[in-house]
């Protein structure tokens, strides 16, 4: 018996490492891909004995590259920052006040969870270009501003924030903004580092609203670039894979950074709740 | 933790502020902090929501002109080949991901959780690190896997089953299909188990002893204790990758470079939604689509969650 489970030990320690393996295979190459010459790309599986930086120079030669960067990076920035704000606000008010309303405001929370968001995709843009801000990052950012899941997530995490420290704050004269500033924000810091990862995530990666929304190809995001770079040098691997390597990059950095929390915040809601 | 003292007393001799200020920004502060939330949900959330149900019931031509033609879209969508189309290839797809995806998420998260494994923090950010790269920068990647002759896929797939190497992933119909299961699978399964494997892990473990104690095998324990422990997190999943896969655009629309591929194989519903709003420019037709694919997928949750027994009717 006891050799039996220790062949089973192996085997499943040998299967999981495989599809580790495997699972990790196409960042891998991916990796390779933007490190070889166009000459070495298909030549070698996997990384070629001379490392090129060919693919980045010509990236960054063929399409202001930088550019797009910097407009992900603009964007997603200030909608974590806006989207925080707002949802821990809401989820604040949520999970530690009772006011009237509460209820049909929950309700209706959970309602516009389930709808998908395509289908208001229409009437949006026509709303966006009668306000106006059709090709403009206002008409990114303003109707996302407030997340409905953040308010879920925040709410969650702040009802376990005790009362006693909230009354005994407002004993001390301390304002109802204050507190939320100065007491449940300091106490939430594992929330807000998960919220600011799948926030950031969203938007860093989202396509369809801003190809919609955005036209001028300088105001473009990573994704609506990257696509656009994909109908225009179809046949340059190593190119397009450098793009990609470079809008992955961040994301991958962002988790490295944050993902103990991270992971805490994705399954929080679907385990208690 | 807090960055005030937290032992001040609570006697009734300290009580709060009486201050007329103080009262009435302790009453106002709810409705003040979800007010953002409510001021945006009406401009941005209702108006569109009332406004797609309209526009349903029109044909337009981009935002400017509208024509009323009353339920015509909808009697055009059953009518509609290219519109099948799209029904049947996003239901097959939300059917490999639920069929095949769901059950291999929860293989690996009960291997994972067994007491054999090293390494299992390690391993859940390996299998979970594909869901980090957005579908867009999959679409890119997976288009050049995919490739024939030199393609990463047919490489492995020749070495290991003696595939061709010059399959055409996306530009056979037979085998877009393929192909697109097989992406999202990279993509999700990681990201799937991370839910399972929490459940697990949450499961009280004292039940497995009792099980034990009363003689139950691994199998019998595997359905008496397991499975009903980490069933609202399966419902849950079950329900998101659902609605997750009847969503599906960006991947396809990618990987296939922007079009719905050869013989619209890999077309999908809010493929078709874009395609008919934003590229022909009747947001009127893209409105019935949308609350068509609104109204399939609300039947479909409440279908799983009834038949899983989430939930009851009349409740």
């Amino acid at each position: 018996m006891k050799t039996f489970y220790r062949v089973v030990r192996i085997l499943v320690n040998l299967f999981l490492l495989a599809f580790a393996a495997l699972t990790l295979t196409p960042m891998v190459w991916l990796l390779a891909a933007t490190l070889k010459s166009p000459d070495d790309l298909f030549s070698y599986t996997f990384f070629a004995p001379r490392i090129s930086t060919f693919n980045f120079r010509d990236l960054f030669s063929t399409v202001p590259f930088h550019r797009y960067m910097i407009n992900s990076v603009f964007v997603a920035s200030t909608m974590v920052i806006v989207q925080l704000f707002f949802s821990s606000l809401a989820g604040f008010a949520l999970a530690k006040y009772d006011f009237k309303g509460k209820k049909p405001i929950m309700i209706l929370m959970l309602s516009t969870m389930m709808l998908p968001s395509q289908v208001l995709m229409a009437p949006l843009y026509e709303l966006i270009y009668r306000l106006g801000l059709v090709d403009s990052y206002a008409g990114l950012i303003v109707p996302g501003a407030v997340s409905v899941f953040g308010i879920f997530l925040f709410r969650q995490s702040i009802l376990q924030v005790p009362d006693e420290l909230l009354h005994a704050a407002r004993i001390d004269g301390c304002s109802e903004f204050r507190i939320y500033w100065d007491i449940v924000m300091p106490v939430s810091r594992p929330m807000i580092g998960a919220f600011c990862l799948i926030s950031f995530m969203g938007t860093w990666n989202s396509f369809l609203w801003p190809q919609i929304i955005l036209h001028k190809t300088e105001r473009f995001t990573l994704p609506i670039a990257l696509n656009q770079l994909v109908g225009l040098y179809q046949q340059q691997y190593g190119t397009l894979m450098a793009g990609t390597f470079l809008s992955v990059l961040p994301v991958i950095i962002l988790f490295m950074l944050l993902q103990k929390e991270f992971i805490a915040g994705l399954t929080a809601g679907a385990v208690k709740g | 933790m807090a960055t005030r003292p937290t032992d001040i007393s609570l006697s009734p001799a300290r009580a709060v502020p009486t201050s007329r200020w103080f009262v009435l920004q302790y009453k106002m502060a709810p409705y003040l902090f979800v007010s953002p939330f409510l001021i945006l949900f009406a401009i941005f959330g209702a108006y569109p929501i009332v406004k797609s149900l309209i526009l349903a019931f029109y044909v337009t031509n981009g935002p400017k002109s509208a024509v009323f033609v009353g339920l015509q879209n909808f009697i055009f969508l059953l009518s509609d080949d290219d519109f099948h189309k799209a029904v049947w290839n996003t239901a097959v797809f939300a059917f490999w991901s639920v069929f095949l995806q769901l059950p291999l998420s929860l293989g690996l998260a009960l291997l994972l959780n067994s007491r054999w494994v090293r390494g299992r923090e390690l391993l859940r950010l390996a299998f979970f690190s594909p869901n980090l790269l957005g579908q867009v920068f999959v679409g890119v990647l997976f288009s050049v896997l995919f490739i024939p002759q030199y393609g990463l896929v047919n490489r492995f797939l020749h070495f290991i089953a003696g595939v061709p190497l010059d399959t055409k992933w996306l530009a056979n119909p037979n085998l877009v299909m393929p192909a697109l299961v097989l992406t999202s699978l990279w993509m999700y399964v990681g990201f799937n188990m991370i839910y399972f494997l929490a459940a697990l892990q949450a499961v009280d473990k004292d039940l497995y002893e009792a099980a034990t104690v009363d003689g139950a095998n691994a199998w019998h324990q595997f359905w008496a204790v397991t499975l009903p422990g980490i069933k609202p997190v399966a419902v849950f999943v079950l329900v998101m990758s659902t609605i997750g896969s009847f969503q599906l655009f960006e991947l396809p629309w990618i990987m296939l470079n922007n079009s719905a591929g050869p013989d619209q194989a890999g077309l999908t519903i809010v493929m078709y939604l874009y395609q008919t709003g934003f590229v022909t420019g009747d947001l009127g037709y893209a409105s019935t689509v949308g609350w068509t694919l609104a109204l399939g997928v609300l039947i479909i949750s409440l279908f799983q969650m009834r038949v899983t027994g989430a939930w009851k009717g009349g409740d």
